[in-house]
């Protein structure tokens, strides 16, 4: 072809050396190092606020040191928001790719069970735990908790997708099934609050709501290993997740083994989703918006998974600063937060959705 | 012969649509399958681009076995454009036809300068080179299903299978595919199978017919063979004269009545 390449093709720009290529988006670039930024400087901040500001240079004596402000600084503030961020970026991501594969900017992590299932056994280890059925001891229960919530969230997930596999597995289906078993997870737990202790069932309210607070070094570890195993695999599905959102057999027209990795993409949302849930319980909202926001942010037509994770680091973090110090001394859980930012965000969603179904 | 069914047997679940048929495609030709409502068309394309598994018998690309070649490999030389295919809302132009270059794109080779010169020269080939950053949905019937045909073409297949390419649109618009699908013929040499309704144009435009009823091939062969006044009582249950195409000289279908009231 001798012909100029058309304008939009053009600006389609590509890193080439030798045989190997690779696509240059300069606005997801962009958008991913803003982002970035962001999540560093709202850590940062909420290194320095609480119940003991601190200054900056405050904040860099307390790492360094060995005082008081050491213990709040490193074994507080610090393992808090990392569980925020490496929690936010997990939720994102698995919101990213549960977006793609139901091809529904609607759909979150919780219609594959994962939070729901996580939210039942965990408030039955609490209730159980308690006074109420004269139960195991308190300490089991707290270190119960983010192994329950693990098991429940992939117990869930799992009775989702048996029920949803009919010979495959197609995204309206499996949205259905999400609905259904949510709903009966949901009254399950409402009903376990009302038999439980009055003390349980708050405690219960609190991990429901998605809570960062009294987060150690034991809540950012799992989490930073789930991304760093299934961010990599991730990445090199993008292309293939990309052609998921096309019909069936376009799909399959373009050698892409739908199934196979439909499959493997379902796996590595419920296992983040899982992770994330076990560490700080159901964050509401994160999952859902912040793909959303990237691929606007991004100008894209997919969420792009590295934006969504940074998307939702911010919105974390942000939301459990908000938490933590706008109405001090009392500390609201970090879901409450996300929840009154993101449920106007859901109706704005859902309006859109609709006018775009009737024009 | 490029692509062959052996003994095929198809269906869904446990409804059998076709049931030992065996059809071969030869290089370089224009393949026309026409026949009723139902008659298992659809379903047999759907089988040889192997979008639907048989529950019997094989397909063969090139004398291979299609289901027992990598995915990649056969999208590389046999592309598929299903019927009314759906798309992620808010894709441009030349998004969705860069999407035909999946099957030869992996994490380290994501926009190749053949990618570009593919794409560039499947949008210009269909007449879409100025609606190319323009959103499908706003695109005409015709001009959506030219940029459909356009990734298939950037998809870069020898064998294109095309579902009902003239689906819903008007009878220029017809014409423009059809027209479009004997330049890949001409100009490219490639090899097309498609699935039509329009007798009429499916013997201007195909160097074989293939007439299909209850999941039988009937009939095979050029269109002056196989289309005749018998074949149309046999296969559609239609009484009709086949007079000839003034303009392109082929048959040319003028149906008299259905025969369903009629004694048979």
């Amino acid at each position: 072809m001798t012909s100029t390449a058309p304008p939009y093709l053009a600006r389609r720009r590509a890193l080439r050396i030798g045989p190997a290529s690779w696509l240059l988006r300069p606005r997801s670039l962009a958008a991913a190092l803003v982002l970035l930024g962001t999540t560093v400087l709202l850590m940062a901040l909420s290194m320095r606020l609480g119940d003991i500001p601190m200054s900056v240079s405050e904040v860099l004596r307390a790492i360094t040191g060995d005082g008081p402000d050491h213990f709040v600084v490193m074994q507080l503030r610090l393992p808090r928001a990392l569980t925020g961020a490496g929690v936010g970026a997990a939720l994102a991501l698995s919101g990213a790719i549960v977006q793609a594969i139901a091809r529904n900017p609607l759909a979150s992590p919780d219609i594959l069970g994962v939070t729901t299932g996580a939210s039942v056994t965990v408030v039955a280890v609490i209730v159980a735990a308690g006074n109420t059925w004269g139960g195991v001891s308190g300490v089991l229960a707290e270190a119960g908790v983010p192994a329950a919530a693990l098991l429940g969230g992939l117990i869930g997930a799992l009775t989702v997708y048996l029920l949803a596999w009919r010979k495959g597995m197609d995204g309206y289906r499996l949205v259905l099934v999400g609905i259904g078993v949510s709903a009966i997870c949901t009254n399950l737990k409402f009903w376990l609050l009302t038999v439980g202790d009055v003390n349980d069932s708050s405690r219960a309210m609190v991990w429901i709501s998605g809570s960062l607070n009294g987060r150690g070094w034991e809540h950012v570890i799992p989490v930073a290993i789930a991304l760093a195993v299934l961010l990599p695999p991730a990445l090199l599905g993008t292309a293939s997740l990309g052609a998921l959102r096309f019909g069936d057999d376009t799909v399959t027209g373009l050698g892409v083994r739908m199934h196979l990795t439909r499959g493997l993409m379902i796996l590595a949302a419920v296992l983040l989703a899982a992770t994330a849930t076990a560490s700080a319980g159901p964050i509401a909202f994160v999952a859902l918006a912040a793909p959303q926001i990237a691929l606007r942010l991004a100008g894209v037509a997919q969420p792009p998974l590295v934006v969504s994770a940074l998307a939702g680091a911010v919105l974390t973090v942000g939301a459990d600063l908000i938490a933590r110090t706008a109405f001090s001394p009392v500390e609201l859980p970090v879901g409450v937060v996300t929840g009154v930012v993101g449920a106007p965000y859901l109706i704005y969603l859902l309006i859109r959705v609709r006018r775009k179904a009737r024009t | 012969m490029r692509l062959q069914a052996v003994d095929l047997k198809l269906g869904y679940g446990d409804r059998v649509v076709v049931d030992g048929l065996d059809l071969g495609i030869e290089a370089g030709t224009v393949t026309a399958v026409i026949g009723p409502n139902g008659c298992g068309k659809s379903t047999l394309l759907r089988a040889m681009g192997r979008l639907l598994k048989p529950s019997g018998g094989e397909v063969l690309l090139d004398g291979k076995r299609i289901d027992r070649m990598p995915s990649r490999e056969v999208a590389r030389i046999l592309g598929v454009l299903p019927q009314s295919p759906s798309a992620p809302e808010g894709l441009t132009v030349a998004d969705l036809v860069s999407r035909g270059r999946h099957p030869h794109q992996t994490w380290y080779r994501q926009w190749s300068s053949d990618d570009e010169s593919a794409v560039g020269a499947a949008l210009a080939m269909t007449g879409l080179l100025d609606l190319g950053d323009r959103p499908l949905d706003e695109l005409s019937g015709g001009q959506r299903q030219r940029a459909w045909i356009s990734m298939a073409l950037a998809q870069g297949t020898d064998l294109l299978l095309l579902d009902e390419p003239t689906t819903f649109l008007d009878l220029a618009h017809q014409i423009e595919v059809l027209e479009l699908v004997r330049r890949l013929h001409g100009e490219l040499g490639r090899t097309v199978v498609m699935v039509l309704h329009d007798l009429n144009l499916a013997a201007r435009y195909a160097d074989r017919l293939v007439a299909m009823r209850d999941g039988r091939v009937v009939a095979a062969g050029p269109p002056s063979e196989v289309l005749t006044e018998a074949l149309l009582a046999e296969v559609f249950e239609l009484d009709a004269k086949i007079i000839e195409d003034p303009v392109a000289g082929t048959p040319l279908v003028v149906p008299i009545a259905t025969r369903s009231h009629a004694p048979r």
